[in-house]
């Protein structure tokens, strides 16, 4: 890559980075999202 | 046809579906990816300008078609969701937004980057296709604001799709800036008359990438979209039978 080496590869690291927060924060809200309704699940069923 | 449509916008049914369709999704793409990245840094030749650094492509390009494809998502599923008020289209726009914004990020870095050896400057004001991507984040940002202020889901999918649909005229701006106004950024490489100005040693690699980005940013957009429905659907008997059936593991 010579001297544009730090550019070119800086680009692909930033790039994967980027890929693995989406799949990391859709992973955590879709956690998040199914543990509220659990509870909430619970929580009515227990009343009934 | 009518019927499948009515079918697949069903919550269960897309829900169920779709994560069927992650995983293919999601392997497919990373394939498509690891073939193009190898073969774009180490098998395609250097450019006879640029030398290696026009190597940024394979993700700049990439990253830079993703941003507007989400927009148009966005907007396609803000107008349907307006309109037929379907439900399941509010929600598409809403787990759009975010990934759309995280590639419109990605292709500014990663052309500023580039711009850096090529221009001689990380940023220029003046040039149409920049700006015209930069703004395009910022409505990405207000639209999730916006999204973010109101409490009610149905208000904020009513207000926030107004938004995606003004905004939206942003794209072919976007797309035509390098061929409407002078610009530093060079003009349409694939998309042109008389074919693609590129050899195809250094075309293929970059198809394969636009290929894999598109699959990944599927299974994205899947999995979000089933979190939104999941979330949309919360007090309806199918989410509450689901989660009493397969407790902690329907991820």
């Amino acid at each position: 890559m010579g001297a544009y080496g730090a550019y070119v590869w800086s680009c692909f690291v930033l790039t994967a980075i980027v890929f693995l927060i989406c799949e990391w924060r859709a992973r955590l809200r879709q956690r998040q999202v199914y543990r509220d309704i659990e509870v909430r699940v619970k929580v009515l069923g227990g009343r009934q | 046809m009518w019927n499948l449509l009515h079918r697949l916008a069903s919550p269960p049914h897309f829900y169920r579906l779709a994560a069927g369709m992650i995983p293919w999704f999601a392997v497919s793409g990373l394939l498509a990816v690891a073939y193009g990245a190898y073969a774009g840094l180490f098998i395609a030749p250097p450019d006879y300008q640029q030398g290696d650094a026009f190597r940024i492509i394979y993700v700049h390009v990439p990253s830079a078609y993703l941003s507007m494809m989400a927009y148009v998502i966005m907007a396609t599923g803000a107008g349907i969701g307006l309109i037929w008020r379907m439900k399941l289209a509010h929600a598409v726009a809403a787990a759009a937004a975010p990934l759309g914004a995280w590639f419109t990020f990605l292709a500014l870095v990663t052309g500023s980057i580039w711009g850096r050896p090529m221009w001689g400057t990380w940023w220029e004001w003046g040039d149409p296709r920049l700006t015209s991507e930069l703004v395009m984040l910022f409505l990405y940002f207000g639209y999730i604001a916006l999204r973010g202020a109101i409490d009610d889901t149905a208000k904020a999918d009513r207000a926030s799709a107004v938004l995606a649909l003004v905004g939206a005229v942003n794209v072919p701006i976007i797309h035509f800036s390098v061929e409407w106004w002078s610009s530093l950024h060079q003009g349409p490489t694939l998309i042109r008359k008389g074919g693609p100005a590129i050899d195809s040693a250094m075309l293929y690699p970059l198809l394969a990438m636009i290929l894999g980005f598109t699959l990944l940013f599927g299974a994205l957009l899947l999995r979000r979209v089933r979190t939104e429905v999941l979330y949309r659907e919360r007090r309806t008997k199918w989410v509450r039978e689901m989660i009493l059936s397969t407790p902690g593991n329907n991820l």
